[in-house]
């Protein structure tokens, strides 16, 4: 029986390629393993291998066809022994392409689903003044213009009033705008997160500062059962405008209870915006934005960040947008994807990767829900790897969603497995030498980025 | 720190006039305010309506018609109606996993109710919510809740609502004696004390945590005695008795409005059916305990109270109002069962606000 010679697949999306070129001819003895044939599509060039031994019988498709469905058989090899008369059956045309494939309409929604690629929002670049500011007085800045602007909205927290916020992030609030809109609560983050909550259903625009976002745990059944799925549970009916801000992740030598960051947690939960900036620019411009959506947000700050300064712009209404992230240095060989505090070590890395001759692409991620998936995937097209940064555990962490989105959206331009730079797998020790070893470090991310380059 | 105060209700030698004492016998004041008649027959029929839907809803969970968990008030209707009588349709209220009684009590709509637990687009959550997670913002009610004491932080933020607008609106939470030992309880009274909010706090205490006995969970016998840890006024009501529920929340009502701040209000009532409907459920209660509480039935003596004693309802006019209701409920079902499934594409909405 003559063999079949199908058109392959060079990856499980691809559904049709160009036969570019004949490498064997009719009447041709191949061995298994010979290169038979070039394929092209629109992605990238690959030969086919004889898996068996024989002769080439008949060419089914012409050298230079475009548009091969995969399957469709390209050649007919002849065993040892048999001869032209052998091809008798075949049909020699290709069989017909089925035109316009079109999907079935989908009755369901999808439950293997690769998330959306969505195109990235507009973010129109800022060109007038900036001044120098601080990330906490950012924060400062974005609330009481919030607060200024709309009534409704109102700061509640421990510490908040009267000291002005444990990290100070709510200095002068209190005087502005009285202790009606700038509240302190007990030390009682279920009750008061619930409380702000319900107050967000009547229509009121709560910011609920966690003194950290370790603390937020005690409040985790509001935020998820109350805060995240009343609109669905609901049927519509009822919002949650509400912002959960404060402090994520390790600060300095405060041990494991103080030093956890949250972002994969909340990321996991369908109904939550999840926001954690780098710059004091995207602090103030995404808490702006997040005070003003009408859905409950995770806004993720760093209290390292807090004092660093960066240039902000000058305009009471300048926002950035939820679920966008943002290219802040151009490179083509290696893609860094870090947020918040990480971002720093990743500019770090690209630094010093470049003085050892590797480009590499830093993305602040900024949202982590919506994730900009469009901006990733066109970086990860431009350099063909990627490495993801972020301080959380390892496991189930955004650098694992990372890793199925870049495989699910660019499988075929990756020229290496996604590399992740996380925390080490363990609860943060106090120690110092252990905590710089479990905390993910500058060094860290340039060995990960030469790793994906395949340098050492 | 406040006493515990009492409301003694009901007392035959002074109907007209109630006394408020101090659990040490002192007396506090007087207070009545009688309900007209229509609303006390009105009151009758939201609690003949609310046992009639569950009943109703046990026998079609039975038949397989409603899936999931219904959690039957039967036995506790006095609460919801008592209460929801006190307040105005703009006052706010949360409720529990067992809230089919305060949602007809704030006055849902019975069609949009049962749909809900078929799981009908046209449900009061468009079939996505379910019998723990009724809401009618229309009406105030910002919902029941499947996770015990989850409603209370948040109806205590729509107190915090009521008390910035200034508008004197107040708000409810209903949770029953188990809540009373969760740390959100505890918290929210707390914050509610200190900031003075227009709220009621309403624990129905049908003595049993879910399959525990509350007596062998609470540090107290009187969940009203926490109050006294927070500096706001304990009420004890007789929870079977649909006057007296309604003249304390009443009470607690005005001393919201007037900006004094909450009260915690402890309705001692009972759970004749299981904590939720199953098959063969195994029920840790005694015969006796249950048949005894049956004969305390809150429908049945409220009923023969406005027939014997107030006459202001016939036994023809009794038996005129539970044919309509059980015609407004087999309408519901009708209702429920001619509207369609969710469409599978809905599966995907309202999961942001645009």
């Amino acid at each position: 029986m003559p063999i079949q010679v199908l058109m392959p697949a060079l990856s499980p999306t691809m559904t049709e390629g160009t036969l570019a070129k004949w490498l064997k001819g009719e009447g041709d003895s191949v061995a298994s393993g010979d290169i038979i044939a070039e394929i092209e599509t629109d992605k990238a060039t690959m030969e086919i291998e004889a898996v068996e031994e024989g002769i080439v019988g008949r060419i089914l498709i012409a050298e230079g066809t475009e548009g091969v469905p995969v399957n469709t058989p390209i050649a007919m090899l002849l065993e040892e022994g048999e001869d032209d008369s052998a091809l008798g059956d075949v049909i020699l045309a290709p069989p017909e392409v089925e035109t316009s494939p079109e999907p079935a309409p989908q009755a369901t929604p999808a439950l293997v689903i690769a998330p959306a690629l969505a195109p990235s929002l507009a973010e129109p670049e800022w060109t007038g003044e900036t001044v120098d500011t601080t990330v906490r007085d950012a924060l400062r800045d974005a609330m009481a213009e919030e607060m200024r602007a709309e009534d409704k909205v109102f700061l509640m927290g421990e510490e908040v009033a009267q000291y002005q916020g444990a990290y100070k992030i709510s200095q002068g609030l209190l005087e502005e705008f009285g202790d009606r809109r700038v509240v302190d609560t007990p030390i009682t983050e279920h009750g008061f997160a619930g409380i702000g909550v319900g107050a967000a259903y009547m229509g009121l625009r709560p910011i609920i500062e966690f003194m950290t976002f370790n603390f937020a745990m005690q409040a985790m059944d509001q935020i998820i059962n109350s805060a995240s799925k009343t609109l669905y549970m609901s049927g519509g009916q009822m919002g949650c405008p509400i912002v959960f801000r404060g402090p994520n992740g390790a600060a300095s030598r405060v041990g494991a209870q103080h030093s956890q960051c949250y972002a994969s947690w909340y990321a996991h939960c369908p109904g939550l915006k999840v926001v954690a900036p780098y710059s004091a620019a995207d602090a103030k411009g995404l808490l702006k934005s997040a005070i003003r959506d009408p859905n409950p947000i995770i806004f993720l700050e760093n209290e390292i960040l807090y004092g660093q300064s960066f240039p902000v712009p000058v305009d009471d209404d300048w926002t950035v947008p939820i679920g966008k992230a943002k290219v802040l240095r151009e490179g083509s060989d290696v893609t860094i994807l870090a947020f918040s505090i990480m971002v720093g070590k990743a500019l770090e890395a690209a630094e010093a990767l470049a003085a050892e001759g590797i480009s590499a692409e830093v993305v602040d991620l900024r949202s982590l829900r919506p994730l900009d998936i469009d901006t990733i995937v066109k970086s990860v097209k431009k350099t063909n790897r990627v490495v993801s940064c972020e301080e959380g555990w390892p496991f189930a962490g955004i650098g694992s969603e990372i890793a199925a989105i870049v495989m699910e959206h660019a499988f075929d331009w990756l020229d290496a497995p996604v590399a992740r730079v996380a925390g080490l797998d363990v609860p943060l020790p106090y120690a110092a030498n252990l905590e710089k070893l479990a905390l993910p470090q500058t060094d860290h991310i340039t060995e990960a980025a030469k790793s994906v380059c395949y340098r050492s | 720190m406040q006493p515990i105060i009492i409301v003694r209700l009901r007392d035959k030698a002074e109907q007209a006039v109630h006394h408020i004492v101090g659990k040490s016998g002192h007396h506090l004041g007087n207070m009545r305010m009688q309900p007209s008649p229509n609303n006390q027959i009105e009151m009758l029929r939201q609690m003949q309506t609310i046992r009639r839907f569950e009943e109703r809803a046990s026998d079609d969970f039975h038949a397989g018609d409603i899936y999931g968990v219904v959690h039957c008030y039967i036995g506790e209707e006095a609460v919801a109606v008592g209460v929801c009588s006190a307040l105005e349709r703009d006052d706010r209220i949360t409720s529990t996993h067992r809230g089919h009684g305060h949602c007809i009590a704030k006055g849902a709509d019975l069609n949009r109710m049962m749909a809900e637990l078929y799981g009908r687009e046209t449900g009061y959550c468009k079939g996505k919510g379910g019998s723990m997670h009724i809401a009618d913002f229309s009406i105030g009610m910002l919902g029941a809740n499947g996770i015990v004491a989850g409603g209370i932080p948040i109806v205590t933020g729509a107190g915090l609502a009521a008390q910035l607008d200034g508008n004197g609106g107040v708000a409810v939470s209903f949770f029953g004696d188990g809540a009373s030992n969760a740390g959100p309880f505890h918290e929210s009274i707390n914050i509610a004390a200190k900031w003075k909010l227009p709220m009621l706090y309403i624990c129905e205490n049908n003595l049993h945590s879910a399959n525990t006995p509350a007596s062998k969970t609470l540090a107290l016998e009187d969940v009203a005695a926490r109050a006294a840890g927070y500096g706001i006024p304990g009420v004890i009501v007789d929870g079977n008795d649909v006057m007296a529920v309604h003249d304390a929340a009443t009470i607690a009502v005005a001393r919201a409005r007037a900006g004094e701040g909450p009260t915690l209000i402890e309705c001692k009532t009972y759970r004749q059916s299981g904590h939720t409907e199953r098959l063969e459920a195994y029920e840790h209660r005694t015969s006796e305990e249950i048949d005894l509480w049956k004969k305390k039935d809150p429908i049945t003596q409220f009923a023969n109270n406005l027939i014997q004693r107030e006459g202001q309802l016939s036994e023809a006019d009794w038996k005129q109002m539970d044919d309509e209701i059980l015609q407004a409920i087999q309408a519901s079902v009708d209702f429920a069962k001619a509207s369609p499934f969710p469409k599978p594409e809905s599966a995907l909405d309202d999961i942001f606000a645009q």
